[in-house]
């Protein structure tokens, strides 16, 4: 009986000291701001590994994923005349939910392992130590830029998203089912809000890219520095982001997009 | 790899993403009505709204010249009041004889603010925008007529001609009382 308690109380503490600790990891690399002159490089290099290279499978699932919703809101709205409306569909859609969220998984996927997998290979190999015995901060150096790169690729890459998306909707909406393209955007144009979908959508992807950093830097950063302990650690960045990011969506959602 | 083909993808891939901003800006949302543009606002007490939700557009045969800024139950006179925004072309220019009726687009559609409009004569709306005002002998001619003067509609000014929504449980009452007592 005491046994199970003191395990749970354990668990709890450890839980709490992460917590602290990533908390603390994140504060000290953002609090002092690194001279201009030295930051640019490292943040434009962090910036290409993180953002130019997710480009590709950002803009290949954007055009996939607007083409089956295009397909799939076709099948449904034909059924009342309603095809018309296909355009609002998806543009909404994508906007509110899918570009944000789905760019969010997949940056988790494509980037955040990533990083990951190289802050934990520099801890087990003792490079973080090294930097430390040259009076270099590693958080200042290792962790800030490759967290304002996460930071600002991924509103970005969430926007191109949407918009390839909702070309490969026309793509398939307008030039195979043959919807009216005036219709399309038009009615797309009357129901889509600047500042209610579209800002909303950046401030969520800003959050998702919050988190999805986060999470990623501080397993790499806090991991047992062995090669089990770095696989452990690439397998919970994905798990755990994916499910801060459906689990904050949801939250998001309700807060904005409930009057 | 050097850092200027770095720098030149970077660039790319930032570049790649203003534009598509823009075009969700510029292509998917929408910009006319309900941006920046100046406006103007006008009330109107109806009966009953019906189902009118806020930013529903408000159309002079079918073109819409503004929205629906907010609906507000009357402190007082405890009836919806219904606030629009429309675009400033038109100020002043619709006289106080218009009509405002909450109408449906389509069978299944939303519900949208129609306004019947009535000119104003070009007395009022000189005197409704503050200017000096020449009242010419028709206007005058008119104005005998009604046997008021007529006014035109400036900011803040509210409409009283109003029709209310047609709801269907009223209708469908209507229908079997009427019924009943022949």
């Amino acid at each position: 009986m005491l046994d199970v308690l003191q395990k749970l109380g354990h668990k709890t503490l450890g839980r709490f000291a992460a917590l602290g600790r990533s908390a603390y990891m994140l504060f000290s690399a953002l609090v002092n701001v690194p001279s201009v002159k030295k930051g640019t490089p490292l943040l434009v290099r962090q910036l290409y590994m993180v953002g130019s290279q997710s480009l590709l499978i950002i803009m290949v699932s954007g055009l996939f994923i607007g083409m089956v919703l295009a397909l799939q809101g076709y099948t449904v709205l034909v059924g009342y005349g309603a095809e018309d409306s296909l355009g609002p569909l998806v543009a909404l859609s994508l906007l509110r939910e899918l570009g944000p969220v789905v760019t969010a998984l997949l940056f988790a996927g494509r980037a955040g392992s990533a990083l990951t997998a190289e802050i934990g290979l520099m801890k087990a190999t003792e490079q973080l130590s090294s930097l430390e015995m040259m009076a270099i901060d590693p958080l200042k150096r290792i962790i800030a830029p490759r967290f304002w790169a996460g930071f600002i690729s991924m509103p970005l890459l969430a926007i191109i998203f949407s918009a390839v998306a909702i070309i490969g909707a026309h793509l398939v909406g307008v030039d195979w089912l043959g919807v009216d393209t005036g219709s399309f955007w038009s009615i797309m144009q009357s129901q889509v809000s600047f500042t209610q979908d579209i800002l909303n959508g950046i401030i969520k992807s800003f959050v998702f890219a919050i988190v999805v950093t986060w999470i990623a830097l501080y397993k790499g950063y806090d991991c047992v520095p062995t090669s089990e302990g770095i696989s452990k650690a690439t397998t919970e960045t994905v798990v755990h982001s994916s499910l801060a990011v459906l689990g904050f969506d949801f939250i998001l959602t309700a807060v904005m997009f409930t009057s | 790899m050097n850092s200027r083909k770095l720098e030149i993808l970077v660039g790319f891939f930032v570049a790649l993403g203003i534009l598509a901003f823009a075009m969700l800006a510029l292509k998917v949302a929408n910009s006319g009505i309900a941006g920046t543009g100046e406006t103007y606002s006008l009330n109107a007490k109806f009966e009953n709204i019906g189902s009118l939700k806020t930013r529903a557009p408000i159309k002079v045969g079918g073109v819409v010249i503004g929205r629906v800024e907010s609906i507000y139950v009357h402190p007082k006179e405890f009836v919806p009041v219904v606030n629009m925004t429309i675009d400033a072309q038109y100020l002043c220019r619709f006289s106080d004889t218009s009509s405002v009726s909450i109408l449906t687009s389509g069978i299944l559609g939303e519900q949208y603010l129609g306004i019947n409009p009535v000119i104003a004569p070009e007395s009022a709306e000189k005197r409704c925008l503050g200017e000096d005002i020449v009242s010419t002998e028709q206007d005058q001619a008119i104005d005998d007529l009604f046997g008021v003067q007529s006014k035109a509609l400036g900011d803040g000014d509210t409409v009283s001609d109003t029709k209310s929504a047609i709801v269907l449980e009223e209708l469908i009452g209507q229908f079997l009382f009427n019924q009943s007592s022949e």
